[in-house]
């Protein structure tokens, strides 16, 4: 079953997608047979989601140019599977004391590690609309999970707006699968892409999809608009969207009939437990967003805690499977093992490539923080709690609550059920704009224990 | 460097010291408010939020009692109601021993104005349906209730500001001297704050700065366990605690008029005063739920999203420090209130407002006086 | 069919019976919970704080929104539960059915 052998260090994995993978496979090729936990059923994570085992797509319908990677990583956790202890369905809930708190099917339990490797991976990150809590809006890693792992379409008429490399793959893919695509709306302009030109150019094929990809979807007659500004989910409380309003690049507002918007601007990795582990943040100015700190391998400010993958910052399949690779290494030699000088020179080479690609699609792709400044007071901007921008202004202005956790305090924004994942940047630079300050000033939400919702009952796991 | 002067300067700015500063203003004292972060943050915005007068310490319940009053009036007081609700509150229990003291407690009770109604058997499952079949008894308090702590003590900084109050955030005091007939407070950046009188409301850290005026206090600092559901229906009007010897059956929960339920109890966690951090440990998270299936089992269906502490200060006789300084004139403390402070918020603002006004309050404070810890202090000194 | 989703495909799957509202629902077995019931209705909950319906959001279980009552009122999160045969949601959560008042 893969349990650690009596004297063996207990490393334990969090997330099965390219990064935990990697990690477990490199671990195992020491001879160290890790505890991968998984709060997904299947392996793959989010990227190389598979799809249920009675589907039938092929590997090239449903990852298109990724696919012999992703079915290169699942054959490969395929080997790995009866040599590890796999735990699917175990959500890692908690963190304290060394120890990490799991649940399955309603049952706890408290895992103490030797070393613990956090592959978490990231959400899509997100700017409020207004109307985006109406019924059809979707994240746009929603739109693709729904075709990759379900065969839907998350509408009769999808409009995919936002920005990052994302949003022309899943439109892309829509088309291609004979769902209805009415637009891709692309708040990045032309400019900054070319500006961004010589970091991108640090991954040469994955710049030439992405050519590819613009010019597949207007031949299938997609309309697809640069350096807009998203004004309005049009929709009803009863029906849900019914169509999105923009202003073109020319100032021009537009408006196009649909009934699903897919919306997303890149992504933000998953840090709850991290956080919870009381690893040390910083921020990163180019993203704006805070980020747990790392050394070149993966090694966090905690003493055996490690981070790989998108869930410390995003680099994208290719780099979370690096990161997981090189994270394995720092844990491995912090054990006492050797590691091959030369193995690691190559990894971190391919890493510091990774690192330039990244800041490349940031600049090409940045996050719209200039939006949230020009937000109507109406605009929902917590979707759990249902407040509104102009309540988070009030806060700030005339309460004074100028940091994170403070306006959550006095406004709740960020006390709902997703805990400030779809919110807390947005919110962050609205607090920014309307307290006069830079975003770094108003910090982050602090993290608290459970990282996803836990059910009361729960019962502890009987020795 | 800056200096700054006042009638009264208040170190500490959670609920004792906005509340202190509000009422001292209305009887036009001028106040200085020192806190180190913010108006609130640690044990004031952190506990469970129960405004509730049955199971104190019966001396406590005139000092209960003129909370309560305040409680109902805050709307017209200072612009703003903290949510609070007069949703009643109940003490339960699972045996005969907590039943028969209920009883006594009501009595008792009685004589200093609060009105408890008990309920037992088919009575209290038709009143309280969700209750559990354990549950043996409620004494139930109707004019009882529960308010959101978040809100509470910046609400009443607010209104002590719009009331003149100089209200000084993000500024930690490094010492604090008795200069003749002036106490000088001077912060970390070098101010300086000086008044006739000073009044100690700085909650854990109270002890510290009471030790420096030759009254140190034994108090000990524990971390509240806390969680909250989801949003769901409003159905649970009351207040809900558990009455036990063993903690551990010691739980309690409030719902919201949004929905949410929040949950408190049943151990205390660790707290670091240094760094001002405190812990939910995983295993408390764990126990509340079982002790749940037993409170009321319905709640099993729900999920907690998140959980939290605070840093609470505990006297060893579960009573707070209240009143004047034992050694030193001009001196007052409010501090310590063992996890329980939240209700008396603005009865004890109120009362220390009129003590340091007047010179005296119509409210007992005995029970509380810091001498009672002074043959500790002078153990110490003679060790030291 | 009045569904918000689209199938495009992976349509020669066993059929799983499940009841929205008290209306019969075919799911194919595979489907989670969330596409199950947005492949024939077009929301899957009322917004607690707003008059709108909600449908679900992340598909990835990060959002927390596609939480919905089985007829029991039981919790479960839509878009990472596998639909099975018999299953009862309702999309209106009754009054106060959990706290069995």
């Amino acid at each position: 079953m893969g349990q650690p052998v009596t004297g063996q260090p207990r490393v334990v994995i969090v997330g099965a997608g390219p990064a935990g993978v990697r990690c477990a496979q490199t671990l195992l090729a020491a001879g160290i047979s890790p505890i991968v936990i998984d709060e997904s059923r299947r392996d793959g994570g989010q990227i190389y989601r598979r799809q249920p085992e009675n589907f039938g797509r092929p590997y090239a319908k449903l990852y298109g140019t990724e696919a012999a990677r992703a079915e290169d990583l699942h054959t490969t956790f395929e080997r790995l599977r009866p040599k590890i202890d796999y735990r699917p369905n175990t959500l890692a809930w908690n963190v304290a004391e060394r120890k990490l708190h799991l649940v399955h099917e309603g049952h706890a339990s408290a895992l103490p590690y030797d070393a613990l490797i956090l592959c978490p991976g990231a959400t899509d990150r997100l700017m409020p609309v207004k109307g985006w809590q109406f019924a059809g809006t979707y994240s746009l890693g929603a739109s693709q999970i729904a075709l990759k792992s379900q065969a839907v379409s998350i509408g009769r008429k999808v409009v995919f707006m936002g920005s990052g490399p994302l949003l022309y793959l899943v439109a892309n893919q829509y088309v291609q699968a004979g769902a209805q695509v009415a637009a891709v709306l692309d708040t990045s302009k032309f400019a900054q892409r070319l500006r961004a030109l010589p970091k991108l150019l640090a991954r040469p094929d994955v710049l030439k999809k992405g050519a590819a990809l613009v010019s597949s979807l207007k031949k299938a007659g997609v309309s697809v608009v640069n350096g807009i500004e998203p004004l309005e989910i049009v929709g009803t409380d009863a029906d849900g969207v019914q169509g999105v309003t923009y202003r073109d690049a020319s100032g021009r507002e537009q408006r196009i009939v649909c009934d699903a918007v897919a919306l997303g601007y890149h992504l933000r990795p998953e840090t709850q437990l991290a956080d919870l582990a009381r690893c040390a943040f910083r921020f990163d100015e180019p993203t704006r967003q805070w980020l747990p700190q790392i050394d070149e391998l993966g090694r966090s400010s905690q003493a055996g805690v490690y981070l790989a993958g998108d869930g410390v910052r995003v680099l994208g399949a290719d780099g979370a499977e690096l990161a997981g690779r090189l994270a394995a290494y720092a844990a491995l030699s912090d054990l006492g093992h050797t590691i091959d000088a030369s193995t690691l020179d190559e990894l971190k080479r391919q890493q510091q490539k990774m690192d330039r690609f990244r800041l490349g699609l940031v600049e090409a792709f940045p996050w719209p923080a200039a939006q949230a400044a020009r937000l109507s007071d109406d605009t929902v901007v917590c979707r759990c709690e249902g407040i509104t921008v102009g309540e988070l202004r009030r806060v700030t202005r005339d309460e004074g609550a100028c940091e994170a956790n403070r306006a959550k305090a006095f406004s709740r924004v960020g006390m709902g059920r997703c805990q400030g994942r779809y919110c807390g940047h947005a919110a962050a630079e609205i607090i920014a704009d309307a307290a006069g300050v830079p975003v770094e000033m108003v910090g982050r939400l602090r993290g608290q224990a459970p990282v996803k919702p836990l059910s009361i009952a729960t019962v502890e796991e009987v020795e | 460097m800056s200096r700054s002067q006042a009638d009264v300067v208040i170190v500490g700015g959670g609920f004792m010291g906005a509340a202190t500063a509000f009422f001292l203003r209305q009887r036009g004292r001028s106040v200085i408010l020192l806190e180190r972060g913010l108006i609130g943050q640690q044990a004031s915005g952190t506990n469970f939020g129960n405004v509730r007068r049955q199971g104190r310490f019966l001396p406590q319940l005139p000092l209960a009692n003129r909370s309560r009053e305040i409680w109902g009036k805050l709307p017209e007081l200072i612009q703003h109601d903290a949510e609070f609700l007069m949703s009643g509150h109940i003490r339960v229990c699972y045996r005969d021993e907590q039943a028969d003291q209920f009883e006594v407690y009501a009595k008792e009770a009685s004589q200093y104005g609060l009105k408890l109604d008990l309920f037992r058997g088919a009575e209290m499952k038709a009143r309280f349906p969700f209750l559990g079949p354990e549950v043996l008894s409620a004494s139930y308090s109707e004019k009882d209730g529960h308010a959101n702590p978040r809100l509470a003590a910046p609400a009443f900084g607010r209104a002590a500001a719009r009331l003149g109050a100089q209200i000084v955030e993000n500024t930690e005091i490094a010492t604090v001297e008795k200069e003749g007939a002036e106490f000088r407070a001077t912060s970390t950046d070098g101010r300086t704050f000086h008044a006739p009188v000073l009044l100690v409301t700085a909650g854990a850290w109270g002890s510290l700065l009471s030790e420096q005026f030759g009254e140190p206090v034994p108090i000990a600092v524990h971390g509240p366990q806390m969680a909250v559901t989801e949003p769901t229906t409003y159905g649970i009007q009351p207040v809900v605690g558990v009455s036990s010897p063993h903690i551990e059956e010691v739980l309690y929960f409030r719902q919201v008029t949004r929905g949410n339920i929040v949950i408190g109890g049943c151990a205390r966690g660790p707290a670091y005063p240094d760094v001002r951090r405190a812990y939910v440990l995983p295993q408390n998270t764990l126990l509340q739920f079982k002790q749940m299936h037993r409170l009321a089992p319905a709640l099993a269906k729900l999920n907690i999203i998140r959980v939290w502490s605070g840093i609470e200060g505990y006297m060893p006789d579960d009573r707070p420090i209240m009143g004047a300084s034992g050694n030193v004139s001009g001196l007052y403390y409010a501090f310590g209130f063992c996890g329980h402070g939240f209700q008396l918020g603005p009865g004890v603002g109120d009362t220390m407002a009129e003590l340091i006004d007047t010179g005296a309050t119509s409210t007992p404070l005995e029970p509380f006086d810091i001498r009672r810890f002074a043959a500790v202090a002078t153990q110490a000194q003679q060790a030291a | 069919m009045n569904g918000r989703f689209i199938r495009l495909g992976e349509t020669g799957r066993k059929t799983v019976a499940i009841r929205v509202d008290g209306k019969d629902v075919e799911a194919l077995a595979g489907d989670t919970l969330l596409v199950a019931m947005l492949c024939s209705v077009d929301h899957v909950r009322q917004s607690e704080f707003g008059n709108e319906v909600r449908a679900g959001f992340c598909l990835m279980g990060a959002c927390q929104d596609c939480w919905v009552w089985t007829a029991e009122g039981e919790r479960l999160r839509a878009c990472t539960t596998v639909v099975s045969e018999g299953l009862q949601i309702v999309t209106t959560q009754a009054e106060a059915q959990w706290a069995n008042l």
